[in-house]
């Protein structure tokens, strides 16, 4: 199908800036008590060099555009309609506040299950801070279910 | 009991919590982390992750949205339930030592559910630095049903 041409193709690059107030709001919504992951101040006493961005952190991050859903509504999946399925993580160095992260995405994946009742699409991304080094690789992989 | 784990898990909370972190050569395959229960989730909840998170989908935030898509109501975002998870890993040890971490959603998380992160050490991998742990994840709500189930890598 057409939609295969999307496969491997690594997106353009996704520069975004990791904000103090958001990682404290982040961790308000998710009943975060560990003040490393909050108070920037906290956070340097405890050898952070800034508040440090919680493990699954980069996704947000990866959301933070005028439409995240952009990639899969590229492939004609109704947003509606999506489920996340999997997530995982690899790591290599911290996210911080005030950092900035460079995301580069890449669809995996594009298939269909149960005789085309279930539509999935796995992607990568890599997130490299303002130094250039990776700091995560990420893979997800949602469905949309088809009436 | 439900509530005696959460005055308990609240009284390792605190600004301190960061110190105290488990000794993993103290810990064996079998060992299980301490808990980690969340409070009910609500519509504020909803409401907090959707602005916090970026995921701005309104199946999560909207009830009319929801049902006019096919739902009886909003439901959870599934990374709400992995940083809960992420949270069960980090009292645990620094993040530092997540080498990964990884889940699979495996049923919709409610209004009113009750979530509580479990992990036991399935795995003892050695390592030219010393050795890594397997940890095996799971969550579930109040009446048993699991949410999400996973699995962590833990460098020493």
């Amino acid at each position: 199908m057409s939609d295969q041409q999307y496969i491997n193709q690594p997106f353009p690059p996704l520069v975004v800036d990791v904000e103090v107030w958001q990682l404290k709001f982040f961790a308000k919504a998710v009943g975060e008590t560990d003040p490393i992951y909050f108070d920037e101040e906290l956070a340097q006493q405890a050898g952070h060099r800034s508040i440090l961005a919680p493990p699954t952190y980069a996704v947000t991050l990866g959301c933070a555009v005028p439409d995240p859903f952009e990639r899969v509504r590229l492939l004609g999946i109704d947003v509606t309609k999506l489920l996340h399925t999997n997530q995982y993580f690899e790591y290599f160095a911290p996210i911080y506040a005030r950092d900035q992260i460079t995301f580069v995405a890449t669809i995996l994946d594009f298939y269909e299950k149960g005789r085309g009742k279930f539509q999935f699409m796995v992607e990568e991304t890599e997130a490299r801070n303002q130094f250039g080094e990776l700091t995560t690789r990420f893979k997800q992989t949602v469905v949309e279910r088809r009436e | 009991m439900k509530h005696s784990k959460q005055v308990q898990d609240l009284s390792l909370g605190g600004t301190n919590k960061a110190m105290r972190k488990v000794d993993l050569t103290t810990v064996a395959v079998g060992d299980e982390l301490p808990e980690l229960s969340k409070p009910a989730i609500t519509r504020t909840t909803l409401a907090y992750f959707c602005g916090a998170s970026n995921d701005h989908n309104p199946i999560h935030v909207d009830s009319d949205f929801a049902q006019a898509s096919g739902k009886d109501d909003v439901f959870a975002h599934g990374m709400l339930d992995m940083a809960y998870m992420g949270q069960l890993l980090t009292n645990w040890v620094p993040q530092s030592a997540i080498v990964s971490f990884g889940v699979k959603f495996g049923a919709i998380v409610y209004v009113g559910d009750e979530i509580t992160c479990r992990g036991v050490i399935s795995d003892r991998i050695e390592t030219d630095l010393g050795f890594n742990l397997v940890i095996k994840l799971k969550a579930t709500d109040q009446r048993g049903e699991v949410k999400l189930t996973g699995e962590a890598v833990i460098r020493q």
